[in-house]
């Protein structure tokens, strides 16, 4: 025993001797709960990954945290006409390995990452050809005229031509059945450089020398250590330890612990994804009432009883916290398109939902499963298991089927055949863009229309729209349009969104002077300021 | 004896089979796969594709029978969410196992075997009582709240100890050892006291009861009458004779600190098979998960094969060749 404590005593002198040896170098650790996906800029669609990938690589334009567009490799762009695009490339810029960039470069990785395989392909799909006009310009023409194109170039990520072939690395494999160079190293433009990355364990950055952003509003991040902590409670002593300086997501029931902590800061604020609720309106008959030939969704006023029925109040307050937002749209602010005086959430009208229910020929309401992940939202499963009784108060009899993420959203998606008569799903547009809302989850008709509207919700004035606003460049007659199909959608109760999920981040304040938290679950290293 | 072994391999082939079958079966019901290798916006036709070239598509039997035909050539496929071969992966990740696994069943028999005799041998001593009480504890107290109190009181508080992680290992020609530094140790201490401390009491208690019964016999007594010194008595005579079922327990004991280890390297993050297959369930990926089952198949046969050469080694009994058949 006594031996035992020895070497506890020993430890602990290099554990103080490790920390002094950080604090020369600016150093800035942080865990997550989960690692990211890869390296590959161009495979994983993912926001950690694509924040990660965000600090290595460079594209044609960076997002800004306050989600404004900021030059990157693209110093100025102009459109030419309603297709066509001209960019003028930053001048001087090396990648990682000492290689020049060129519009060689920009060209390459764009055929890479239009590849059929690769995920990140959406980012560019509106682009027809990229064509260089000299070593430093580049004309981009789109299929047809597209007004989100610059949303969706700071997902366009730049690799060296020369590096990637000299490893083979064109095609993009994601993860599967196949090894690959790009996706375990990294090789960009980005303001940090890999070390190293062992997978699940640690992914360490350094700062890149030759950035080109440097004395710009940049934080001072010279080397950045990421772990990946997937058990909650761990990850909290982590922090309150001070082993790391920043950790997300902070467990809701934590918060108030963290907060009353003199060098822990817990920083709050809402997440661009909106948490809502889908209901199959395709089937004849509703999956829980076998035989009887009805499907009461199918009835506008029915969905509308549902929305009446459900306090969302309430379960900000009990089951988030009050951590999240409220919501009427199916897009959250911030998000191009977003309408601040449409987002009055359902009001909370238990006796009209029972007349609504009584008119629709419902008086006794009717039974119905509800699909729930439990393991993907912030308190998904709780938030389901409170809509049971507000939804048995006007009669509607509820089943529970909470499941982990992966048989989730089998289930309720494709290749289950839409499996589900009422839904839990949260969605972040990936161009934040609202076109890309109706694209995926409000309309079906089309190439890539309706991934994920398990419900099958359609109405075809807002099909029409829904194309409308894809080519419609005019940004005031856009949002007229968006305006008219999101109105459609709230008056027939498409679909019912509940909230925006709030971000918890705990940050050590005696290491970390400045975190500029995003709308979204992840850390961009270049506006990160130490102590 | 030769015999003995090679009845025991042909045995343990056919059982990694049977649970290699018995784990593809399952594998139906935790997902599918493809759902948390492509992004919320991948189309349907991408899916399929990927689907059809990981042979999903397939029906089970011929998956299994795949698997089983790549396996014998050592080739147990490639990760899904890691794009690496898995043999590759598990090489890396067990040496942390072993090592925890390891250490920590060297403080149960270190610390346990000690306080076992001691709380046979003084049976109404205040310190018995208190070891008891503290076994007590031990075994009453679920793994991931030892481990979390641990890290309270050891890295929050008295911020003595790394709360996370492996760190400070040493490359001994591909095999990362934390045995070598003392920030390897600072490191590993914490999650294998707290993975030992379950066996920990289940041998001491194991060894108190087996001494209590061992201490009433007549060769004990004999040796006493003799005059024998009680030293010799209580280690060379005692504690010998308790050793067989010690042995068998420790030797199952030791399989389920592989299993164990699962809660206490996901509290303790440490990269070791446990996180491995807990975020290769949560992800659905079926060529680690498989592997890794079979991998603890194998380990429990192996310490069974173990804990039965021990047992010659123990007990002279065995030694006797088994009479050959009557003519």
């Amino acid at each position: 025993m006594l031996r035992l404590s020895l070497v506890l005593v020993l430890s602990a002198f290099l554990a103080l001797a490790a920390r002094t040896a950080d604090a020369q170098e600016k150093v800035f650790r942080y865990a997550a709960s989960g690692d990211i996906l890869g390296l590959d800029p161009h495979a994983h669609n993912n926001g950690p990954t694509n924040a990660m990938k965000g600090n290595l690589y460079g594209s044609l334009i960076h997002r800004r945290p306050d989600l404004s567009l900021a030059p990157d490799l693209a110093t100025e762009w102009e459109r030419v006409d309603e297709t066509t695009w001209i960019f003028t490339l930053r001048d001087g810029v090396t990648f990682h390995n000492g290689n020049p960039f060129a519009a060689n470069d920009v060209i390459y990785s764009f055929e890479r990452q239009r590849q059929p395989g690769a995920e990140m392909a959406t980012a560019v799909a509106s682009i027809a050809t990229i064509e260089p006009i000299d070593d430093l310009t580049i004309e981009v023409k789109t299929s047809a005229p597209d007004p989100t194109l610059l949303l969706n170039l700071p997902l366009f990520f730049i690799v060296d031509e020369e590096y990637t072939e000299e490893n083979d690395g064109f095609d993009v494999a994601l993860a599967a059945g196949a090894q690959s160079f790009v996706n375990t190293n990294a090789n960009g433009t980005g303001p940090f450089r890999l070390v190293e990355w062992v997978q699940d364990n640690r992914l360490e950055v350094e700062r890149n020398a030759h950035w080109w952003g440097h004395g710009d509003d940049a934080g001072n991040v010279e080397r950045a250590i990421f772990t990946p902590i997937g058990n909650d409670a761990t990850r909290v002593a982590a922090l309150l330890s001070g082993e790391v300086d920043m950790m997300y997501p902070i467990p809701l029931q934590d918060v108030p612990r963290l907060t009353g902590h003199p060098d822990v800061a817990v920083l709050q604020g809402p997440e661009l994804r909106t948490i809502f609720f889908g209901f199959d309106q395709h089937r004849d008959e509703l999956l829980d009432m076998p035989g009887s030939g009805e499907n009461p969704l199918k009835d506008g006023r029915v969905r509308r009883a549902f929305a009446l029925a459900i306090d969302k109040e309430g379960i900000k307050r009990v089951v988030m916290r009050d951590a999240a937002t409220p919501t009427g749209l199916m897009i959250a602010p911030g998000i191009e398109g977003f309408q601040e005086d449409m987002n009055t959430p359902y009001p909370f009208e238990p006796e009209q939902a029972k007349l609504l229910l009584a008119e629709a020929g419902y008086p006794d309401g009717f039974p119905i499963t509800l699909d729930c992940p439990n393991d993907r939202y912030v308190n998904d499963e709780a938030i389901c298991t409170a809509m049971i009784p507000m939804l048995e108060r006007v009669g509607i009899d509820v089943t529970l089927n909470a499941q982990p993420r992966s048989l989730h959203f089998n289930k309720i998606g494709a290749p289950s055949g839409y499996d589900t008569s009422f839904y839990m799903l949260g969605w972040t547009p990936g161009s934040f863009d609202a076109h890309n809302v109706l694209q995926n989850i409000i309309t079906l008709d089309g190439p890539g229309q309706g991934t994920w509207n398990s419900g099958r919700y359609s109405n075809p004035r807002i099909e029409e729209l829904t194309d409308l606003i894809a080519s419609t460049v005019d940004s005031e007659a856009r949002d007229a349009l968006i305006r008219e199909a999101f109105q459609i959608h709230y008056d027939e109760v498409g679909h019912l969104p509940l909230h925006q999920q709030a971000l918890a981040w705990g940050v050590r304040t005696d290491a970390v002077a400045e975190i500029v938290q995003r709308p979204f679950d992840d850390v961009d290293l270049r506006y990160v300021t130490l102590d | 004896m030769i015999d003995f072994i090679a009845q025991r391999m042909i045995q343990a082939v056919f059982v990694m089979l049977v649970v290699a079958l018995i784990s593809f079966s399952l594998f139906q019901f935790v997902g599918d796969p493809i759902n948390n290798m492509v992004g919320q916006e991948a189309t349907e036709a991408q899916r399929e594709a990927l689907r059809e070239q990981l042979g999903l598509n397939d029906p089970i039997p011929i998956q299994f029978v795949k698997w089983v035909g790549n396996a014998m050539q050592g080739e147990f496929g490639i990760s899904y969410r890691m794009g690496k071969p898995v043999d590759q992966l598990i090489a890396e990740r067990l040496p942390a196992t072993l090592e925890l696994v390891f250490l920590s069943a060297i403080l149960a028999l270190a610390i346990g075997v000690p306080m076992g005799v001691y709380t046979g041998l003084n049976r109404y001593s205040w310190l018995s009582r208190v070891f008891l009480t503290i076994s007590l504890i031990g075994i009453s107290l679920p793994t991931f709240l030892i481990g979390i109190i641990l890290i309270l009181t050891f890295g929050v508080w008295l911020g003595w100890l790394p709360t996370f992680g492996r760190g400070g290992t040493v490359d001994l020609g591909g095999w990362q050892t934390s045995f070598l530094t003392l920030q390897g140790w600072s490191h590993i201490i914490m999650p294998a006291f707290t993975l030992a401390l379950f066996q920990l009491t289940l041998i001491m208690r194991l060894v108190r009861a087996e001494m209590l019964e061992v201490l009433r016999t007549d060769y004990i007594k004999f040796a006493r009458a003799r005059g024998l010194k009680q030293r010799s008595i209580n280690f060379g005579h005692a504690l010998k004779n308790t050793l067989v079922p010690v042995i068998t327990i420790m030797g199952l004991q030791i399989g389920a600190l592989l299993a164990f280890s699962i809660i206490t390297e996901t509290v303790f993050q440490w990269p070791g098979m446990g996180l491995l297959i807990i975020q290769a369930i949560q992800f659905v990926d079926i060529p680690i998960m498989s592997s890794y089952l079979v991998l603890v198949a194998l380990f429990f046969v192996l310490i069974n094969l173990t804990v039965d050469l021990l047992y010659y080694a123990v007990d002279p009994r065995l030694r006797i060749e088994r009479p050959g058949p009557a003519h």
